[in-house]
């Protein structure tokens, strides 16, 4: 009988330390969900120190897992940073929060470009904040390919026969054709995404691989001659090999956008703008930008970069080279299901 | 003659198979180029920023505590259920081994989202639920490696001490604990790696801003593993060849010195 007193007394001591751990006084916390690799650390270290509330950081892979990570509950995430698509479909159910852009001190330094970007997903610009943006094109080694690349006609026309790199995802792979034929990449016409698998599978032959994030190292590698690549990997694969320059076709293609939005279970909005006004302020943005080397949309750094930065495509793209670019939304359960099926036939083929 | 030859050869590739990846990676470890493609020169530079990294340095730590500390409760926990279960009868032996087996057999996935589950309810998931779920499925390993000891051990052995006048729990320490012990610890370091070694259930039981190795690595895939990484993975590496070149060692010097007094005494 003693010994279950005993017993019992230990449990109770554990339980009350275990508990202890999680009670702490109440500072003020954020939980914030992002990307991997997708901030600076001392960022954070920093508005810890500025402001005294406390950053819990936690990061993921891909849309999909963030998605299946934040609908799970198990943490309650006060900040998002997400793709578009992913961002359109949290508001759609109503997981975000509004948040009055305007009143912010520094957010007057994102470009208006930008938040026409968002307005896609976010028609009033009232939910999502842009973090980083860029686009899709073509990297290709110089030496390979003799006049300059500005249309996605070289993947179709045969030149490069067995040197060509495809996105290996759905969607990317239609929007380089389905841009190439002159359509929406958001189309929802089942002619013209059949029509887009035709070029496709047309193309196939040619295609030396499907890949997606070994596509840049290829290019780098010398094994390829052109990649359709995001415009993030062609910055970094021109830091290793100088040959390569990055392009977006002139038909026009995917602008992808990152944006921040408060979640539904914030409590302390409060200190949740006050985030997001700092990742919009200056010095902060810059050190994000140094570190993550995509394009940013904050236009107080822009102008505050040395002028090779500024002229190389793939991180400032010029405003004439977006003009064809559409932000890709969600499509519906159907044309979702075309496109998978699509995508199989020609995967199989 | 050529069959030997052949053998040879056979075990040659098995072996180049399985360390090739590893010998790619140590060198890459030394790679001064961002790039896995591009041979950029010697350096040792990613081996001083693993250990001026604070991110990588405080998942190296929660990886060891965790690792360490699961570890050794799941060790108490077990040994004294493997105690407990020596002593049932057949049948109740036969449903409490299947109940203590399913969560070794079970998907990872489905131990971890289960868990997830059940901890949302009660704790907010941090460090603690991290720990929780890491004893969960360490147990069984110790149950596992204690059982088959207490099998093998001579109950009379324990039945003579306490007919010598040692209460039970002399007994236990003088007898049946160092007899057990090299079961024990097994069940110890089985379930160090088992812990070192999971993704799956942290990822799903972890809290926002806690990372282990496993699943900080993971988190930079979108960006490409830093060679930072390489430099940490060669480190490890390191350790436990280390260890087993230790453990290989140190009991034939062991016998070596035993055989040599023997025969100076003799």
């Amino acid at each position: 009988m003693k010994k279950w007193c005993y017993l019992a007394a230990a449990v109770c001591c554990a339980a009350l330390t275990l508990s202890g751990c999680n009670n702490k006084e109440e500072t003020e916390s954020l939980t914030i969900f992002n990307y991997g690799e997708y901030m600076d650390p001392d960022v954070i270290d920093m508005f810890e120190e500025e402001t005294g509330i406390e950053i819990k950081y936690e990061e993921a892979t891909t849309p999909e897992e963030m998605y299946t990570k934040y609908s799970s509950g198990a943490i309650s995430y006060d900040l998002l940073c997400t793709s578009d698509y992913m961002i359109q479909r949290l508001i759609n159910e109503g997981e975000v929060q509004k948040v009055d852009f305007s009143s912010m001190q520094h957010t007057g330094n994102i470009g208006d470009k930008y938040w026409e970007f968002a307005s896609v997903f976010d028609p009033d610009n009232e939910y999502a904040l842009p973090y980083f943006w860029g686009t899709v094109g073509i990297l290709y080694d110089t030496t390979k390919v003799d006049a300059p690349v500005d249309s996605w006609d070289v993947l179709f026309n045969g030149d490069y026969a067995n040197n060509i790199i495809m996105p290996n995802s759905q969607r990317d792979a239609f929007m380089v054709a389905l841009k190439y034929l002159g359509y929406s990449l958001n189309t929802s016409d089942e002619a013209q995404i059949r029509e887009a698998q035709q070029l496709l599978l047309q193309q196939k032959p040619d295609v030396q691989s499907y890949l997606v994030d070994e596509a840049r190292d290829e290019v780098v590698a010398g094994n390829a001659a052109m990649a359709v690549v995001y415009s993030g990997e062609a910055y970094l694969g021109h830091e290793y090999n100088n040959n390569l320059a990055y392009t977006i076709p002139k038909e026009g293609s995917n602008v992808w956008l990152d944006t921040w939005i408060v979640t539904k279970h914030c409590q302390n909005v409060d200190a949740a703008e006050k985030f997001l006004d700092f990742l919009c302020r200056e010095d902060v943005a810059a050190m994000n930008f140094e570190y993550i080397y995509y394009s940013t949309p904050n236009e107080a750094v822009i102008n505050s970069l040395d002028p090779e930065l500024r002229n190389n495509e793939s991180l400032v793209p010029a405003d004439s080279a977006t003009d064809n670019c559409e932000v890709c939304t969600q499509t519906d359960a159907a044309v979702t299901q075309l496109y998978s099926d699509l995508w199989k036939e020609l995967k199989s083929e | 003659m050529v069959k030997k030859l052949f053998s040879r050869l056979y075990v040659g590739l098995i072996i180049l198979f399985l360390y090739a990846p590893i010998a790619v990676l140590i060198v890459l470890s030394f790679n001064d180029s961002k790039s896995r493609v591009v041979w950029g020169g010697f350096t040792t530079r990613w081996y001083s920023e693993v250990f001026s990294n604070s991110t990588i340095l405080s998942a190296f730590a929660t990886t060891i505590a965790l690792a360490l500390l699961s570890a050794l409760i799941a060790s108490v926990i077990g040994t004294l259920a493997a105690l407990g279960i020596d002593r049932m009868r057949r049948k109740q032996y036969q449903v409490v081994m299947f109940f203590t087996n399913i969560p070794l057999l079970n998907a990872d996935i489905v131990t971890g989202i289960a868990l997830m589950l059940w901890f949302v309810r009660f704790l907010p998931l941090g460090f603690t639920s991290l720990l929780l779920a890491h004893v969960t499925f360490n147990i069984p390993y110790v149950i596992l490696c204690v059982l088959p000891k207490l099998r093998q051990m001579d109950v009379n052995l324990y039945e003579a001490a306490r007919d010598l006048g040692a209460n039970s729990r002399t007994a236990f320490f003088k007898i049946t604990f160092p007899f057990i012990l090299p079961g024990v610890l097994s069940g110890f370091f089985l379930a160090v790696t088992m812990s070192m070694d999971d993704f799956v259930i942290t990822y799903f039981t972890k809290g926002a801003g806690v990372n282990t190795l496993s699943t900080m690595i993971y988190g930079e895939i979108r960006k490409g593993i830093k060679p930072e990484m390489y430099a940490l993975s060669t480190i490890l590496f390191l350790i436990i060849l280390l260890l087993l070149i230790l453990m290989n060692i140190v009991p034939r010097l062991k016998n070596r010195e035993q055989t040599a007094s023997a025969v100076r005494d003799f």
